[in-house]
């Protein structure tokens, strides 16, 4: 059986949930379609950072959109999503980083953004004084926190729900097409018409896209956490390190998630990654020389969510190049949970409204394709 | 016997040494493969034969000719040439068969062509009011310390629950000179009816005449309660007492100590961090690896004897040890493992062992209440979540033990569900309305035991590592 609805969206992560939640708040009935759960991937494990910290210049006023949605989000979602705001702290270990971190606040100042400032050793201290003695200082986001992040995916999905979406959690979407102007995706044994199609579908999306004639320069990776043991409580802002791949942050009952990036081998065709301990003794090692407090910690669980990285680091959003109807959510590229409240805010109003006043005219898909144009 | 590896890689890793690990490494390393048997105690024997090469308890009979024949396949394995390493924790297998150890507070990896997986088994979760108190131990737990040190129990002491290894306990604290003040058997009483299909393989089985013996043993010296369908443990911060309904009637005894013990399930944390498929098995109610004849598990490589691969038994575990060994030098050394008894003969031997086996799984299958808590009653004992808890993130859309990680920290301490996995499960699928397959268990992550960040901090550095750092 064929049901009509008024977009269908493939991918059941925060980006999926909170275009189905927007697209409701704005009176359509969307229906969600994720082939395991909610949150079962990227969306579900990553680090909970609620960051505007160090982002890529495009993608800024995107995150500051979002941003403003996450300190309202009890508000929108009925649920707080565990989000706190302690701020984000990046830590110069030396001078030529430090001079690298003022030239940066330098050029966000020049552009008019001014969510990132810089600090100096004391101010460094203050706010991260458990950080070794050496370092001279940084870059801080003051509003900036962390969520649960499978919590804060699920609510989107429950709200999105009771808002009037359909979600389809176990099936996969399959067999995706476009006949007499509309789009029909395969779930099981149902069929959806709608027309509106949402790609994103997170690692799975490169696969969509390609399909539908629009493949991009897109590799699938898992990025790898490991969490500790609880220790006294010794630091609130999450803090990155600017020269070496790590990020740093306690959680209020002790535990302490230790991230940065190492890649684990990830074989997404069976939700499965496989850790690299090798790289993980290097976080350790790492977390070893600049916080002593960790030294005798035990590290409880390492796991690695898998995700789509995109060649130049930045998202793919907004409509298709090519079709009609078609809209394009994915390749977050490690950094796209806090993007997620205010790129489904966005995507329902390119839907909706065409246009959005936020800005991302760097982040469409026609960047890989400049010859396009839409049929 | 607590150095590192001597070498980085090897034809078989062995990990376990209970009684299906001990024969497995016995007879991989005399078909002349590279063989490490890696075991986390400070001896050989695994729970069944705990501290057979070093207890106090000299009396043969106080602990039963079962526990001493261990010592005959210890002696096989010291002789086969195979290197062991005692209190060797596996923290991580993965499916290219790395496998991460920590001996002596320092990790080390190594790589194996074959990995046998023989992790033994684990008490099932019995979940009862206030079974979290100081005072309140599992059987398996008050057995480890009769074996390793002799020490039994002298204060008031109830031993509650089912299975043979209830029975045995009890006689075996009896000899000692422990007290045994009562048993409460929860057996539910229409399982003797549902076992009764099976009876025969069972009264023609070794266990039959055992079980009959050890039962009489303990009932002429312990009053048995039997038919029990309700169990609480209360006190304030300690044990205080025990109360129960059998036959209709409450009862509240003054105790000092409550054992409790409802069989033993697959202990899987090792096998599912591995990516090991595994399957709810309905007639022993827990999770069992999909396996093939040999043993071998759906990850190329890895292969699971003993209790670990469904709950047998010791002398299944040994045959299912050798079968595992015997397809590993099938595949590394055929012309070596043509000498030894062919694989038909241990098939016909283990099928012997395994008769009675469903008798005895019916028989004892835990009753729902036992199994699946309600109210206040803790079921994650290291996050404190509650049986309303899980309920209640049911309630707001968690769909599996995943999610309910997300929404209430439940399987998410130091001990990665062992304690509270298969209650979840069964728990979850009740108030949905699902089976424990549909609900699915925890995702079981490295490390299955925990190490210090220390200790991951000091893995040597490799060539790969420094190159990715230039990279960064």
């Amino acid at each position: 059986m064929t049901r009509h609805v008024d977009a269908i969206i493939v991918g059941g992560g925060i980006h999926g949930c909170s275009t189905a939640l927007h697209l409701c708040l704005a009176g359509m009935k969307p229906v969600l379609i994720e082939k395991d759960y909610a949150g079962r991937h990227a969306s579900g494990v990553n680090a909970g950072g609620v960051r505007q910290l160090a982002r890529l210049i495009p993608e800024i006023p995107l995150s500051i959109r979002s941003m403003g949605i996450w300190e309202r989000i009890n508000e929108l979602l009925d649920d707080d999503c565990s989000f706190e705001s302690h701020g984000q702290v990046l830590v110069a270990e030396n001078d030529v980083e430090l001079e690298a971190c003022r030239a940066r606040v330098a050029e966000l100042n020049a552009l008019g953004f001014t969510h990132e400032e810089l600090i100096d050793a004391a101010e460094l201290r203050r706010l991260v004084p458990a950080v070794a003695d050496t370092c001279p200082g940084g870059v801080v986001s003051r509003r900036d926190g962390a969520a649960n992040p499978a919590q804060a995916t699920t609510a989107f999905r429950r709200k999105a729900a009771a808002l009037g979406a359909t979600v389809c959690e176990g099936v996969p979407a399959t067999n995706i097409r476009q006949r007499d102007g509309l789009w029909q995706v395969d779930v099981g044994a149902d069929s959806y018409a709608a027309p509106v199609l949402v790609n994103a579908a997170g690692a799975w999306a490169g696969r969509i896209a390609a399909d539908l004639g629009e493949p991009v320069p897109v590799e699938t990776v898992a990025p790898m956490l490991m969490i500790t043991s609880r220790v006294p409580h010794f630091i609130d802002p999450v803090v990155i390190l600017r020269g070496r791949k790590l990020s740093f942050k306690q959680f209020a009952n002790g535990t302490v998630l230790i991230g940065g990036g190492y890649p684990a081998t990830p074989d997404q065709d069976r939700n499965e990654t496989v850790l690299d301990w090798r790289s993980l003794a290097i976080s350790a090692r790492t977390v070893f020389e600049l916080f002593p407090v960790m030294r005798g910690a035990t590290i409880v669980r390492a796991w690695a969510g898998i995700e789509a990285k995109m060649r130049d680091d930045l998202p793919v959003l907004g409509p298709s190049a090519r079709h009609k109807g078609l809209y394009h959510q994915f390749g977050f590229s490690l950094h796209g949970f806090q993007l997620g409240p205010g790129a489904g805010a966005v995507m329902a109003e390119l839907i909706v409204n065409g246009g959005t006043q936020t800005r991302i005219g760097d982040l469409g898909i026609e960047r890989f394709h400049p010859s396009i144009s839409q049929s | 016997m607590s150095a590192a590896p001597k070498r980085d890689s090897y034809d078989v890793v062995v990990i376990g040494a209970g009684p299906a690990g001990l024969a497995a490494a016995a007879n991989a390393a005399e078909a002349g493969l590279s063989t490490l048997l890696l075991d986390e105690n400070a001896g050989p024997g695994g729970q069944v034969w705990r501290a057979i090469a070093s207890t106090p308890v000299r009396e043969r009979d106080h602990l039963g000719a079962d526990y001493w024949a261990g010592a005959d396949l210890v002696d096989a394995v010291h002789a086969s040439g195979a290197e062991i390493i005692q209190r060797a924790t596996v923290w991580s297998l993965d499916r290219h068969l790395d496998i991460g150890i920590s001996v002596g507070g320092a990790s080390a990896f190594v790589k194996a062509r074959r990995v046998i997986l023989a992790t033994g088994a684990l008490e099932r979760p019995f979940p009862i009011p206030g079974w979290t108190l100081p005072g309140v131990m599992t059987a398996g737990a008050a057995q480890t310390m009769l074996k390793s040190s002799a020490l039994v129990p002298d204060g008031r002491t109830v031993i509650a629950g089912q299975g043979p290894l209830l029975w045995l306990l009890a006689a075996q604290i009896l000899r000692l000179g422990g007290r045994v003040d009562r048993i409460l058997d929860t057996t539910e009483r229409r399982n003797y009816l549902a076992a009764l299909p099976h009876a025969f393989a069972f009264l023609t089985s070794p266990f039959f005449a055992k079980g009959l013996a050890l039962m009489r043993e303990v009932r002429a010296k312990v009053p048995v309660v039997s038919g029990l369908s309700e169990l609480a443990a209360a006190g304030d911060g300690q044990l205080a007492s025990v109360s129960y309904v059998a036959g209709g009637r409450r009862e509240t005894i003054l105790s000092d100590l409550l054992l409790l013990h409802q069989g033993v399930v697959p202990n899987v944390n090792l096998a599912m961090a591995a990516g090991i498929e595994h399957r709810w098995d309905d007639r022993q109610l827990c999770w069992s690896p999909v396996l093939d004849q040999n043993g071998n598990s759906s990850v190329e490589g890895i292969a699971i004897a003993g209790d670990g691969a469904g709950i047998g038994g010791a002398a299944a575990a040994v045959l299912r040890g050798r079968i595992a060994a015997r397809a590993a030098a099938d595949a590394l050394a055929p012309a070596a493992a043509a000498r030894f008894a062919p694989m038909s003969t241990i098939r016909a031997s283990l099928a012997q062992a395994e008769r009675g086996r469903a008798f005895l799984d019916t028989l004892f299958r835990p009753a729902p209440q036992f199994r699946i808590p309600s109210g206040d009653t803790i079921v994650c004992r290291c996050e404190e979540v509650t049986s309303q808890d899980i309920l209640d993130a049911v309630a707001i859309g968690a769909t599996g033990p995943n999610q309910l990680k997300a929404y209430r920290r439940a399987g998410m301490g130091p001990c990665q569900g062992r304690l509270c996995g298969l209650t979840v499960t069964e728990l979850m699928g009740q108030a949905r309305g699902k089976s424990p397959q549909e609900i699915g268990y925890y995702r079981i992550r490295a490390p299955v035991k925990p190490i210090t960040l220390a200790e991951l901090a000091s893995i040597p550095k490799t060539e790969a590592d420094i190159k990715a750092v230039v990279r960064g």
